[in-house]
């Protein structure tokens, strides 16, 4: 469920880089503010860890597929969530530039996804409270598939939202949620027993490692509600800005959503404002926007195509085509051409 | 490639594009053990400024990515790109090209569908009408082999270690820098740990019994016993070091002239592919040389 680079707006990727950048700045100031030196090693060592486990595959029962462990609800039990979501965001960070899992526009997104929800959200609010103080096996169990089956839907959502707010994909919402949601809901429940397994096996053989683990931890890793509301809060006036901007640069894409879920036609009055002025920016900033080449013989094809669609060009014009292929030819043999003559 | 690996291990033997995403373990191991190699060799592209490397990636990613959904003909030349590194920092072609391949099911399976819900017909081309959902398509697959490559292009030819202190001077928290430098140095101490817990149990599963959950959990909590132990020699070994909760970097490196002409080189470029219609500028070009 890696978001993929080629799927997004470049505005939909900066508006969750810069929320992934901003959680990422707090939660390595807490970190510093009381760590443990003993730390350091362990939350680098322990993404490794959690990467050599995503490699161990094994065998879904009853299916015939094969899972793998996801792994940022196991850290937030761990380590708390700042250490955690920094453990994540590396994981996910070496995944982007060795596997390419997604690409690096869309890493921002990819930590939100997979390292904020579980981190912030659903182990504060969920886990913590459903485990309480016994840590008995059986509420370990029930509390860990409830949270990571939660964390894993609000990041399966999240990709949906976020590849229909880029608008490059045709797929409607309803279709996708259904496509995304119930995959998530087994491989949840799935990583759930796993994660309360590992946790509960730790536990039996090793009595003391995870209390030793929990005492190194910052003192005063507390989330406060108030604090995650506060960067939700600056999070939606963010997208609603973006939102506002993809308003008048990807109007059908948004529209459509936005009439889908408010059942409304378009936005409301006063975002046209701020829609008008980046428009005008950008028509600025653009210079010769509506530059083209003058096709020499294609006159009436092209007049077909403008009558089709005149709003997209896309450069589907002959010239357009030959150019493309004169284009790819050329850099074939500049590449060839650089080969050879580093041999001689 | 030796034959020597051919024989056995070679991660990319026939057959690779059929494989789903999770690759086998050796395959894996050896993927990010490539990369890592290719990194060290000694071109003129490995020698320029991590920094430079890292905003030039960042800003390619962006201006192919800026275009908009049914464009198609304005991206082929940001090929010129990763085929310039591939070229001049010697990676090889088809090793960037199936690691590529291995990834591309997700953007697949999210654009396949823009054929079937947007068949308006937006061009007619020497007589074969295309759809508007086609050409987003393509413009899909487009952009996703130039941003995978970009980025993978970034690993092989600056190092991971490089593009990690490239970072920190770049603004990011020294905290998650030594996070991630922790991570990558470990990660093949870890992984080779992995490779014989899982051999030790592909011997005696006969690949039937045993390779189930309820075993998995197992190992996973034996792995990561030992990834705790390890942690606890690696921080007593580093505080007979003078470990002081930061890794430093000894290499001092300074922006020379060759790669700030590289970055100025990569921005007017991209901005020219940007902002004109070259592709269609070459095209006309050649149609009005033809008879």
């Amino acid at each position: 469920m890696h978001m993929a680079d080629a799927l997004l707006s470049p505005a939909v990727g900066m508006t969750l880089w810069a929320g992934t950048a901003a959680v990422g700045g707090y939660a390595s100031k807490r970190l510093k503010e009381q760590i443990d030196d003993r730390m350091i090693p362990l939350m680098g060592v322990l993404g490794a860890f959690i990467f050599a486990a995503q490699m161990i595959n094994f065998t879904i029962p009853g299916t015939g597929s094969s899972g793998h462990l996801g792994g940022g609800m196991i850290l937030a039990i761990l380590l708390g969530p700042h250490a955690a979501f920094l453990v994540m965001a590396s994981v996910l960070t070496i995944q982007a530039l060795f596997f390419a899992d997604g690409g690096l526009l869309a890493l921002g997104c990819n930590i939100w996804n997979l390292g904020v929800y579980p981190c912030y959200l659903v182990y504060p609010f969920i886990y913590k409270p459903l485990v309480g103080g016994g840590k008995t096996s059986g509420r370990i169990l029930a509390a860990s598939v409830v949270s990571v089956v939660l964390a894993l839907q609000l990041g399966a959502f999240s990709v949906v939202l976020e590849t229909l707010f880029s608008g490059k994909s045709e797929l409607p919402f309803g279709a996708f949620v259904l496509l995304m949601q119930p995959i998530h809901l087994a491989i949840g429940t799935v990583e759930g027993f796993i994660t309360a397994g590992m946790i509960n096996y730790v536990q039996s053989t090793r009595p003391g490692i995870l209390d030793g683990m929990a005492a190194s931890r910052p003192a005063g890793a507390e989330v406060s509600l108030k604090k995650v509301l506060a960067i939700f809060a600056v999070l939606a006036v963010m997208t609603g800005g973006t939102l506002s901007w993809f308003a008048s640069t990807q109007p059908d894409g948004l529209e459509w959503s936005i009439e889908k879920i408010t059942g409304r036609k378009e936005l409301p009055e006063q975002e046209h404002g701020i829609a008008l002025v980046l428009k005008t920016i950008q028509e600025k900033t653009a210079f010769l926007p509506d530059y083209n080449f003058k096709p020499a013989g294609n006159e009436a094809k092209r007049e077909e195509a403008d009558l089709a669609w005149p709003r997209i060009e896309g450069g589907t014009s002959a010239a357009g085509i030959i150019g493309a292929a004169i284009t790819l030819g050329m850099i074939v043999l500049i590449g060839m051409g650089i080969r050879s003559f580093r041999r001689r | 490639m030796s034959t020597r690996r051919d024989a056995g291990l070679d991660p990319f033997g026939p057959g690779l594009i059929s494989r789903n995403y999770p690759m086998t373990f050796d395959e894996q191991y050896f993927n990010i053990g490539r990369l890592d190699r290719l990194s060290y060799q000694d071109t003129a592209v490995h020698h320029l400024d991590a920094r430079v490397k890292v905003i030039a990636t960042m800003l390619f990613l962006v201006t192919v990515i800026s275009f908009p959904k049914y464009e198609v003909v304005a991206l082929v030349p940001f090929f010129l790109f990763p085929a310039l590194i591939m070229t001049l920092g010697e990676i090889p072609v088809r090793f960037i090209f199936r690691k590529v391949l291995l990834v591309s099911p997700f953007a697949i399976l999210v654009g396949i569908f823009n054929p079937f819900l947007d068949t308006a017909t937006v061009a007619v081309i020497w007589g074969v009408p295309v759809s508007g959902g086609c050409l987003s398509f393509v413009s899909i697959l487009l952009k996703f082999a130039l941003t995978i490559s970009a980025a993978l292009l970034l690993v092989a030819t600056t190092s991971f270690p490089g593009v990690c202190h490239a970072l920190r001077r770049l603004g990011l928290p020294s905290l998650f820098v030594s996070q991630l430098l922790f991570l990558y140095r470990y990660l093949f101490v870890l992984t080779e740990e992995t490779m014989r817990i899982t051999r030790a149990r592909d011997m005696r599963a006969f690949g039937v019994r045993g390779t189930g959950v309820r075993v998995f959990v197992r190992l996973i909590g034996v792995l990561f016993i030992r990834t705790v132990d390890r942690a606890e020699r690696i921080y007593r070994a580093m505080l007979s070091r003078g470990f002081q909760g930061d890794i430093p970097s000894l290499r001092c490196s300074r922006m020379a002239a060759t790669d700030l002409a590289y970055l100025a080189a990569t921005v007017s470029l991209l901005a020219v592919l940007r902002f004109f219609r070259v592709t269609e500028g070459i095209g006309a070009f050649a149609q009005r040389l033809l008879p």
